[in-house]
């Protein structure tokens, strides 16, 4: 296989980081609703706790993002 | 009429100026797409933002917006996050994420000029460099603030308190990592956002006008008008998607920001 088309697959490969990002941001968002139904007085409260774990869960895929940029360009 | 994806994001540009030469470099400070839509976005904040600093115990309708922005800054991010000591930082988190908000919500609504020939329709939070200057500011902020406020106690930032000697061998490193590689999610997170969404949208409309011309030939192909206009309804559904993640990305902008902040102004008090 010449290198090009090694690097382009991998570059496909490397975009499957993002399954655990989808992955953790149903884990994230359903246990919040959840949570939320019970206690909706304190829902309000822990939003922006709800979106930092969102940051921070999506960076993960975005490494993911970042490895098949590098590979497709770099 | 083809739609080419990528075609969105490339720099054209519009009033040429000479370039510049510093140090060995050569700068090429051309005003393009990119930079005019900043400077768009500048104009429009400050236009947003002293027509509604009237300052009445009633506010009216534009105070009234420019209240609740600051409000989204103030009431729910800095002041729960940092404490009463991050009055201070409320201008920069505030800035930058008007800034971000602007440029985000112009790159949604023009997003489509270049399928009409409007070469200066641009996205500039869907160009690295544009999200990384933001996110090395922010970075830079926190390491600068966090040595005037502590000093040399800084390193308390990387030695969790109550943590075991043992540990700090382990520990150290993972907290270094995680605090050097922040500039890099930061730029990366809205960068990869604003792209992806742009592409996915211009990836249906190029269905839509293929679609159509495809089933222009009459008879079985006229099914494709039915995917054409599938199509056109997952566009507008996704134009609406992307003015949702536009300002969440740049609220989550904010946010992180003043998290790191946070870390900085009230390092070993626990807040």
């Amino acid at each position: 296989m010449d290198p090009a088309s090694a690097k382009l697959i991998g570059a496909g490969l490397a975009t499957m980081g993002m399954i655990g990002a989808g992955a953790g941001l149903g884990i994230l968002f359903g246990n919040y609703l959840q949570a939320a139904i019970r206690n909706p007085s304190a829902a309000g409260q822990e939003r922006i706790w709800l979106f930092l774990g969102m940051a921070l869960t999506e960076s993960m895929g975005i490494f993911a993002l970042v490895v098949a940029l590098l590979l497709r360009y770099a | 009429m083809a739609i080419e994806p990528m075609k969105q994001f490339m720099i054209e540009k519009i009033v040429d100026l000479p370039a510049v030469h510093v140090g060995g470099m050569t700068l090429d400070l051309s005003i393009t797409n990119s930079v005019l839509m900043m400077l768009i976005a500048a104009v429009i904040i400050t236009a947003i933002l002293s027509l509604s600093a009237k300052g009445a115990i009633v506010p009216g309708r534009m105070q009234a917006v420019g209240e609740s922005l600051f409000d989204l800054i103030d009431g729910t991010l800095v002041t729960p996050i940092i404490g009463h000591g991050g009055k201070p930082y409320i201008p920069f988190i505030f800035t930058i994420f008007m800034l971000v908000l602007t440029m985000n919500l112009m790159g949604v609504v023009l997003s489509f000029g270049h399928v009409v020939g409007q070469d200066w329709t641009f996205t500039p939070t869907a160009q690295l460099a544009v999200t990384a200057t933001l996110a090395v500011l922010t970075f830079l902020a926190v390491i600068v603030i966090g040595f005037v406020k502590n000093g040399l106690g800084m390193y308390k930032l990387f030695v969790p308190s109550g943590m075991p000697l043992a540990m700090v061998v382990v520990m150290v490193p993972i907290e270094m990592i995680s605090f050097f590689v922040r500039p890099l999610t930061l730029a990366m997170r809205l960068f990869g956002n604003m792209l992806g969404g742009h592409v996915v949208m211009n990836i249906f409309a190029s269905f839509v006008v293929a679609l159509g011309a495809f089933a222009a030939a009459g008879g079985l192909a006229s099914l494709g008008y039915l995917g054409s206009g599938l199509s056109l309804a997952m566009v507008i559904a996704l134009t609406g998607l992307e003015l949702v993640v536009a300002g969440l990305q740049a609220f989550v902008f904010a946010a992180l920001a003043t998290v790191y902040l946070n870390e900085v102004v009230n390092l070993g008090h626990g807040h």
